[in-house]
């Protein structure tokens, strides 16, 4: 499994192979509040870095999510639809959005690791 | 004779306990089921004669069943919908201090004048020689508001807020064709604090939103626009003061710099009633803005009538405004309903927003509180709303956290979260406390630049001694967290008809229509 690095907009992206799993920090998930409504992208859709890829609703507002880097979706997360309350579950794990097929495997050397983004979280506060 | 009806009358130890009682109610404050639950599918508070044999045209698709709407006799449907609105909190039953909505009192003084037959009976296709006076009022609120605006003219039609800002925006995209710039000039600059409806009016007419970052001090940086700004910029649409309560004082400059490039300033005006007779929009460089009758002008805000948003446009924008507007020539009040009418007096009228001319009994309320006000008037409504919000600031901010500093506000407040941090109370709970206190609470989380917002926004109506009640009431709230009462607000409220709702579960998984239980279904059918 390979390392899982951040984004300044709080989604997550972890490479496996020629595939990246996205979704949003658990930090994310705990400052939306209750996740109520998710609208994922299409199967296929080309995303560009910085994309808006979905979309994620709490009680509060809701929120973008966006591509941390450039790609095609291959598979998408649709149980989300129905059990919206994953990604306040197990945000990093069973409550991700998407696979991405990476287009330029060199986007990510300009996201943070886990404890540069550790580090961000502390800044903001 | 001896009177022999005398009796104790000192209520006695009884006064202490708690009774519950057999309906649940408790004397004047009752418990209301749905009009569902209360109706009878076997009763109707109405006596029609059963229909003559007719033959149906549809085909097969006619109702056979029974329709299962419940009927109530005429007093009963008339005492649900009483003891709902008992239940209800308006401007009327307390202080209202919701951020950015300017729940202001209405005078009654404007109730009577809208009730008048010559304005509440007129229709919108009387001959107009029979509405001389319904076109005078509409003439006179357009003279003022431009007065006020120091604008050139101004669309009275647009029903609300929302609806004005699309008005203004639509002037502003004809203006661009004018210039045969359609296709480049598409891009819209909207801060980070603006309300949401802004770029959603952009987005609706096919803008391009571009965010416009905020300063350390929640305002605007001109420089930042210059940097965001070039040939393809439309417009910028600004509210000031912003929805931080602040007044952008670089407005000026930032107005500058849009027009440099070519763009218009949108104004969201609907905080104007913080600087009306203070400043005028069009001094500070605005090409359009909405005004919030309902917010500024009172009109029954907050008592669910309808809004009005009339839109001033600048010298560049005039030509542009929508039909239908009002004419006062030498014989009268005419009203100039097309666009090929409105090209006879030289304009280039992009359409019409509304059926019709507006909202008439709108008009009526808001010219009778100009013309009760009075100039003088009308600016100490500002400065008093601006005065109370500061009072309400002053006397919190050693126990609450102002996200910008302890400096002046305008005619609203904001608060954040931060000194609820690590106390277990959010500021959703401190706002469910305030409602067993007995008073509305403030916008809460609005606007998203700062954390756990709460927006407090007084208005002109409340006296010093309503407010000194307010803030003791906050003040008691803020030292009750401060001493770790948590279940007080993590449990509120506690005395509301109806406790704290499961919002998560609501938008997860809402029920949407009533289902009436199994025996009054069978009997349906």
């Amino acid at each position: 499994m390979g390392e899982t690095k951040y984004t300044k907009d709080h989604e997550y992206i972890r490479v496996e192979g020629d595939v990246a799993i996205v979704g949003i920090s658990d930090y994310a998930q705990s400052q939306l509040g209750d996740v109520v409504f998710v609208e994922l992208p299409k199967l296929g859709k080309a995303l560009s870095k910085g994309d808006e890829a979905a979309v994620v609703e709490s009680v509060k507002a809701a929120s973008e999510v966006y591509a941390p880097v450039s790609g095609e979706v291959t598979e998408i997360n649709s149980g989300l639809e129905a059990q919206p309350g994953t990604i306040n579950e197990d945000p990093e794990g069973s409550g991700w959005f998407m696979k991405v097929k990476l287009a330029d495997p060199s986007e990510l050397a300009g996201l943070m690791n886990e404890a540069d983004y550790k580090a961000y979280l502390a800044s903001i506060h | 004779m001896l009177n022999r009806q005398g009796r104790p009358t000192t209520p006695g130890d009884a006064l202490q306990s708690d009774h519950p009682t057999f309906t649940g109610n408790k004397a004047l404050s009752q418990i209301e089921p749905l009009i569902f639950e209360t109706g009878r599918l076997e009763t109707t508070g109405v006596d029609y004669e059963a229909p003559k044999p007719f033959v149906a045209r549809l085909g097969g698709f006619e109702r056979k069943s029974e329709i299962g709407l419940p009927g109530l006799s005429e007093p009963e449907a008339m005492r649900h919908y009483v003891r709902l609105s008992q239940k209800n909190y308006g401007i009327d039953t307390g202080l209202f201090p919701l951020g950015s909505c300017t729940m202001k009192h209405n005078p009654r003084l404007n109730e009577k004048i809208a009730r008048m037959p010559g304005f509440s009976d007129v229709h919108p296709l009387q001959p107009v020689a029979t509405v001389q006076g319904a076109l005078e009022v509409m003439h006179t609120l357009s003279h003022w508001l431009l007065e006020l605006t120091g604008m050139d003219a101004v669309a009275l039609s647009p029903k609300a807020g929302a609806h004005g800002e699309l008005c203004g925006m639509m002037a502003i995209k004809a203006a661009i064709a004018a210039k045969g710039e359609a296709a480049t000039r598409n891009v819209v600059l909207v801060p980070e604090s603006a309300h949401g409806t802004n770029p959603a009016t952009a987005a609706l007419i096919h803008f391009v939103v571009k965010p416009v970052p905020v300063r350390e001090d929640g305002t605007v940086d001109p420089a930042v626009v210059a940097s965001l700004a070039g040939p393809d910029t439309a417009a910028i649409m600004l509210t000031n003061p912003n929805t931080c309560g602040l007044f952008e004082k670089d407005v000026v400059a930032i107005a500058d710099v849009i027009h440099a490039a070519g763009g218009y300033f949108y104004a969201d005006g609907a905080n104007f009633n913080a600087i009306v007779g203070k400043a005028r929009p069009g001094d500070l460089g605005v090409d359009a803005m909405h005004i919030n009758l309902h917010k500024t002008f009172s009109t029954p805000h907050g008592g669910g009538g309808p809004g009005a948003g009339p839109v001033v446009l600048s010298e560049l924008l005039a030509p542009f405004a929508p039909v239908p507007f009002v004419r006062h020539t030498e014989d009268g009040f005419e009203l100039v309903e097309s666009e090929a009418e409105a090209a006879n007096h030289g304009a280039h009228a992009f359409g019409r927003m509304t059926a019709f001319h507006g909202q008439m009994g709108m008009y009526v309320r808001a010219l009778s509180y100009m013309l009760s006000h009075g100039a003088d008037g009308l600016r100490q409504a500002s400065e008093d709303a601006v005065l109370n919000a500061n009072y309400v600031r002053a006397c919190l901010a050693d126990l609450m956290s102002l996200p910008f500093g302890n400096r002046p506000c305008m005619h609203e407040v904001l608060f954040d979260d931060a000194w609820l941090k690590d106390t277990g109370v959010t500021t959703l709970d401190f706002a469910k406390a305030m409602i067993d206190e007995g008073y509305h609470p403030m916008t809460v989380y609005f606007p998203l630049v700062v954390h756990g917002a709460m927006l407090i926004e007084p208005t002109e109506s409340e006296s010093r001694v309503s407010l000194d009640l307010f803030i003791a009431t906050l003040r008691d709230l803020a030292m009750a967290v401060k001493r770790g009462e948590t279940e007080r607000f993590t449990g509120a409220p506690y005395h509301a008809p109806v406790r704290r709702m499961d919002e998560t579960r609501a938008a997860r998984s809402p029920i949407l229509k009533y289902t009436p239980p199994e025996p009054i279904l069978q009997a349906a059918e």
